[in-house]
């Protein structure tokens, strides 16, 4: 499998805060690539340097063949580069399938909005959407928000999907509902980075797991390798050292 | 005899529409120390706060001292010997250390013994002693949470509810701070904790509960629990 995603030395500093430093890794074409660490590790600044919300200090960030490091988010976008973000944020006063809609016409083929919306009712199937899109983006519970926003961003037709914390504030059957819904995504060959605070989801989603500590990365392989790996643990559960008597 | 101070029964709480806890229980008994361990989200928080009355659980029950307190305010919690040192530390930044202090005991409960409470933390901490008219918004983070610990024992605590003790603190100041809860608990003092370093929460602990996605995932002595390799799985999923 090739790289779809690349990123090398990438840095991000905000003041005196080294963000991410130094930070290598590959997403492979096809894979779910699954991104953790402890809080402050630097996971949501290496999607904001992915889809264009920062530029990089340093590094190259490489899609699909092409520079994307300084890029804005638009024009990322149109690459065919996706982000369902943590916090949703739906256009309220629309319908679900307009704000899909608006996924549709500035994602990677500029879909006229005739396109757009039929588009939308693939994706729609496939989400489990299908049978509201007529209703308005803020009449949606929590758990048809965050479908919403993952529809919106599938809409685009992405061949890379990042995914921020989709899982947050669901119900566990809602999770498992999600779960599903991912696996489905990648069947149709959508490439997959993900965020999860939900970690049982993640080490059962992932092919492989990328693990950053203050904006560095700590380990990288198999769920079940870096599970087991001593400096892993240590990020997680804290340094044993330091409880002393 | 162990006798419960605290009993939690299957919490339910959240924030508007994300519930977070699904059915927390535990139980600290009187004197000793119970820590509550899990990852980033797991809901520790949400459980101290459900406890100390700062959000309203949707289910369950939170007796203290043998009677229902579930739906008190937090200052009423107070007023009964529930106290919370909250994460973050939370202090009056432009108010002096003393000020800070007297804060704490503003409950008719802390007013009581003001004067011999105020002798009792600055002898545990002598360095908030010697800044007494300092501010606290000067105070670097390891002296910060001193006076939000010296804060919470001005109510006169029949529990002392702490989030997060060492987060953001050098190794050195965690075990200053570790070493003056050692003497509270020597003094009898009733503690609940929630501690990022686990093996930390754990050697200064008699009971722990493990939560994971909001629900119960193991309970023990806090030795037994130092020595079971289940605990890795409530933090990395595996």
């Amino acid at each position: 499998m090739s790289a779809l995603l690349e990123l090398s030395h990438v840095s991000k500093r905000f003041g005196g805060l080294a963000a991410v430093e130094d930070l290598s890794f590959a997403v492979r074409e096809g894979e779910i690539l699954g991104l953790i660490g402890p809080n402050g590790a630097g996971k949501s600044t290496v999607f904001n340097l992915v889809n264009g919300v920062y530029a990089p200090d340093r590094g190259s960030i490489v899609f699909a063949g092409g520079e994307i490091g300084g890029m804005l988010p638009y024009e990322v976008a149109r690459l065919g580069l996706a982000r369902a973000h943590q916090i949703v944020q739906p256009l309220a006063g629309m319908s679900v399938l307009d704000n899909c809609t608006v996924g549709a016409c500035f994602g990677r083929e500029n879909l006229s909005l005739a396109a757009g919306r039929e588009a939308v009712r693939e994706v729609a199937e496939l989400i489990g959407l299908s049978g509201r899109l007529d209703e308005l983006a803020s009449q949606l519970t929590t758990a048809g928000k965050k479908r919403l926003e993952l529809a919106r961003a599938l809409s685009a037709r992405p061949r890379l999907l990042l995914l921020d914390e989709v899982l947050a504030g669901l119900n566990p059957t809602e999770i498992g509902r999600m779960i599903e819904v991912i696996r489905k995504i990648r069947e149709q060959g959508v490439t997959i980075l993900i965020i999860e605070h939900v970690m049982r989801a993640i080490m059962s989603l992932s092919d492989r797991i990328v693990v950053l500590n203050s904006g560095k990365k700590l380990a990288e392989g198999a769920p079940a390798e870096v599970a087991d790996n001593p400096e892993v643990i240590a990020a997680y559960l804290g340094d044993p050292g330091h409880a002393g008597h | 005899m162990r006798e419960p101070l605290l009993t939690v029964e299957a919490l339910e709480a959240g924030y508007d529409e994300v519930q977070v806890l699904w059915g927390v229980s535990l139980r600290v008994d009187r004197g000793g120390v119970t820590t509550l361990l899990g990852a980033n989200g797991a809901g520790k928080t949400t459980t101290l706060r459900a406890i100390t009355g700062a959000i309203r659980p949707r289910a369950g029950r939170v007796i203290f001292r043998g009677e229902d307190v579930t739906f008190l305010p937090p200052h009423r919690k107070t007023a009964r010997g529930l106290v919370l040192v909250p994460e973050g530390r939370q202090l009056f930044g432009e108010m002096s250390v003393e000020e800070n202090l007297e804060m704490g005991a503003f409950s008719a409960r802390g007013r009581k013994a003001l004067a011999q409470n105020l002798d009792r933390v600055f002898a545990l901490f002598p360095r908030l002693a010697d800044r007494r008219g300092q501010k606290a918004g000067t105070f670097s983070g390891g002296e910060q949470q001193m006076l939000a610990i010296a804060r919470g024992l001005m109510s006169d605590p029949e529990i002392l509810v702490i989030d997060e003790l060492s987060l953001g603190l050098a190794p050195v100041v965690v075990q200053q701070l570790v070493a003056a809860l050692d003497a509270l608990k020597a003094a009898g003092m009733t503690i609940l904790l929630v501690e990022q370093n686990v093996h930390l929460a754990l050697a200064f602990s008699d009971y722990a509960y493990v939560i994971a996605e909001g629900r119960p995932f193991m309970q023990g002595a806090a030795q037994e629990i130092a020595g079971r390799p289940e605990i890795r799985e409530a933090y990395l999923g595996l």
